[in-house]
């Protein structure tokens, strides 16, 4: 599979769909009547928690498939998910740290079951790079792994279901509260912002796999050119990250 | 909208940039391996043209000899 296909107008839409999103948050949505102007935050941190626990689900699905049919590919998929879900989950810890200090004057509320939730998740998955890095023999660490990322891909589910039906309403809730959520015109830039990361994480995706494939395919091209075979590369040495085998 | 515009639009804006940042970020990790892939590729152009080169050598000499 080639994953450079069609990568740049997945990049453009991309660029498309964020400005069309920073558009609608800032002039198309209204100003929300308690919060005012900082509710803002709300189309770039809600977003983005979404599609990192997303991200972090489809990681478990990669691993699934990685077990079931042992190809490294899908450990790679799984990899990259769980790596840029990551990335994004730094993202949604700053901005909800942010928002937190504007709106209720701490930087962090530990009796905020959304908050510690997501922060339990986010330090799940970072002990999946130690985790990786700590096993040397590459089968063995992708099969581990994959174990991790399914337990841990369940896990995220689980987690929102066990927040939803915590009691403590203090964090702003999207849709499904009782007087009927999201006025119409915040809906709509909230799901183009959703759309938006959404892609970002796709192109971004696609971008870390389109470099991981072509380092591979540069590998085998290496291994055909030298005649010695292996003995002109580089030894690998141990790495947490998983490495295609030859094409 | 400036006449609504609170005391609290820097953390706003500290929010956008975070995000803008990680982006950013991410992008410049991506550069660094493409900068990598490039060497990577010059290398094998090189090793390719030494192989190649003795091989036009020999060809040629073949030629002459005839």
């Amino acid at each position: 599979m080639r994953y450079g296909t069609r990568l740049t107008t997945l990049s453009l839409l991309t660029a498309a769909t964020m400005t069309a999103a920073l558009a609608l948050a800032f002039f198309y949505a209204p100003m929300d009547a308690d919060q005012g102007f900082m509710q803002k935050i709300f189309y770039v941190h809600v977003p983005l928690a979404i599609v990192a626990l997303c991200g972090f689900v489809f990681g478990g699905v990669m691993a699934i498939q990685h077990l079931r049919t042992r190809d490294p590919r899908y450990d790679l998929r799984s990899y990259v998910a769980i790596h840029l879900s990551l990335v994004l989950g730094a993202g949604v810890l700053v901005t909800g740290a942010i928002w937190a200090k504007a709106s209720w004057g701490h930087w962090w509320v530990w009796d905020e079951p959304t908050l510690v939730s997501f922060l339990i998740i986010f330090l799940l998955y970072a002990t999946y790079q130690p985790l990786r890095f700590s096993i040397e023999d590459p089968e063995r660490q992708a099969r581990y792994a994959s174990v991790f990322a399914i337990t841990a891909g369940a896990f995220v589910p689980l987690n929102f279901v066990a927040v939803r039906l915590a009691q403590s309403y203090t964090h702003p809730r999207v849709f499904a509260t009782a007087d009927g959520g999201l006025p119409p015109r915040m809906q709509v830039a909230f799901l183009v912002s959703l759309a938006a990361f959404a892609l970002l994480f796709v192109t971004l995706w696609r971008y870390e796999m389109t470099s991981k494939h072509a380092s591979a395919q540069l590998r085998s091209l290496r291994r055909k050119l030298t005649a010695d075979g292996d003995r002109g590369l580089p030894a690998r040495g141990r790495s947490a990250a998983p490495s295609l085998p030859s094409p | 909208m400036t006449d609504a515009l609170p005391d609290n639009t820097g953390y706003v804006a500290a929010a956008y940039l975070v995000v803008f940042a990680l982006v950013l970020l991410y992008l410049v990790i991506m550069a660094r391996k493409l900068a990598r892939l490039e060497r990577e590729l010059v290398e094998l152009n090189e090793l390719a043209d030494a192989r190649v080169a003795p091989e036009r050598d020999r060809t040629g000499e073949e030629v002459g000899a005839r």
